[in-house]
């Protein structure tokens, strides 16, 4: 039991091991902001976290889901300003793969949580993918208005996500979105696994 | 008014389209090649295959909560496997496994067992151990692993939900009987897989 703790705890260490932020900002030729909006839809590893909160929160009914619809854009934003200026490229990539798995076990477990928690979860969220945003966006260089475009691109998504969970009424929708959550926390234990095996 | 927003709408469409745009600053190298690659691999496999569709067989023929129950917990078991292989945690027996999972959920659905919840829960969650370790590992070079995974397990998941939609058929008697011989074909096809494993 003790060496399987040792494990467990030496390859989250190995997890948290520092790397490099990657922003991947396109570059639409509009702007920043849209740079900003192009860059969460086209980028899986932040795009799929947003929507994953925005079912937990609309799981979780419509006071949880108007305070995710406020708090994940405003900490994603702060994050970024805070990522942009103290250059947090420090913060671990792998650590993503942890917002796909807890945010998708969350989803696929359908526990109720109190609005406090959904609203503390999606700060968490919002400061740790936006940190690396705005560490990745220095990094490349641009400006950080593109935080705007991200910021307003997760505000729709999650208007719309959580919005849509919260009107399901049969529990057959329910199931499916339970199912999409099970496959995110899948796609999070894989991609936690790279991480690892990179690492190696 | 909406006819008139019905003609704008695909023009503006349109004009998107033609707008040039400049390349992406920073292309993502096998982006692409990762997703339809993990989109492409659970398909490849027929052994894969047919037991991705026995679990959804198999959960519908059992009915709620089992219905959802399988296919939910067979995704996050399933990465819990690919996880191990990707790390290097050895597991024997994998193709044997993989061939076994087939047979035995075949004669689940030839069968129509109907154990606990938990049993059957068990059963798939360690047959899809075999098939996480045996099909999350073998991303090609140069490819991304966040995009092979997220292909291979939404691929995953549909093969699990063509099985639920056959099951449809389950509400006739007709019905119920080509399922059970569906299951008798994938336990003949994992007996196949079986023989050329050893």
């Amino acid at each position: 039991m003790r060496r399987l703790r040792l494990a467990a705890l030496g390859a989250l260490g190995l997890a948290l091991l520092p790397s490099q932020a990657a922003a991947h900002l396109a570059t639409t030729g509009l702007g920043p902001v849209y740079d900003g909006i192009s860059h969460l839809l086209l980028s899986p590893d932040d795009l799929v976290p947003v929507i994953a909160m925005a079912l937990l929160a609309g799981l979780n009914g419509s006071a949880a889901g108007r305070r995710a619809l406020f708090t994940l854009p405003l900490a994603w934003i702060a994050g970024g300003l805070a990522g942009f200026s103290y250059g947090l490229q420090i913060l671990p990539g792998a650590l993503t793969a942890g917002s796909f798995l807890v945010l998708g076990a969350l989803v696929a477990s359908d526990r109720p949580l109190a609005p406090g928690l959904v609203t503390a979860l999606a700060t968490a969220l919002g400061l740790l993918h936006g940190g690396l945003n705005g560490a990745g966006i220095a990094a490349a260089g641009r400006e950080a208005l593109a935080l705007a475009g991200i910021g307003a691109a997760v505000f729709g998504i999650v208007a719309l996500a959580a919005a849509l969970v919260v009107s399901l009424r049969t529990g057959w929708q329910r199931v499916m979105i339970r199912v999409a959550g099970s496959w995110v926390a899948a796609i999070g234990l894989l991609m936690l696994g790279w991480a690892l095996r990179a690492r190696s | 008014m909406i006819r008139r927003s019905a003609r704008i709408l695909p023009l503006t469409v349109l004009l998107m389209l033609l707008a040039v745009t400049p390349a992406w600053a920073h292309a993502q190298k096998g982006a692409a090649a990762g997703f339809l690659n993990g989109l492409r691999h659970p398909v490849s496999g027929l052994d894969h295959v047919v037991a991705m569709i026995a679990v959804g067989l198999w959960g519908a023929q059992l009915g709620q909560p089992a219905i959802w129950v399988l296919p939910v917990t067979f995704p996050m078991v399933m990465a819990l496997g690919g996880f191990f292989g990707l790390i290097g945690v050895p597991l024997l027996g994998v193709e044997i496994g993989v061939a076994l999972s087939a047979v035995a959920l075949g004669i689940m659905v030839a069968t129509e067992s109907r154990p606990r919840l938990v049993v059957a829960g068990l059963l798939v969650a360690v047959f899809a151990v075999f098939h996480g370790h045996a099909h999350g590992t073998e991303l090609p070079e140069g490819q991304s692993g966040m995009l092979y995974s997220i292909g291979f397990v939404i691929a995953t998941g549909c093969l699990h939900g063509v099985g639920i939609l056959i099951s449809l058929v389950h509400r006739w008697r007709a019905g119920r009987t080509a399922i059970r011989i569906a299951g008798a074909a994938i336990t003949a096809t994992g007996l196949y897989f079986l023989v050329g494993a050893f």
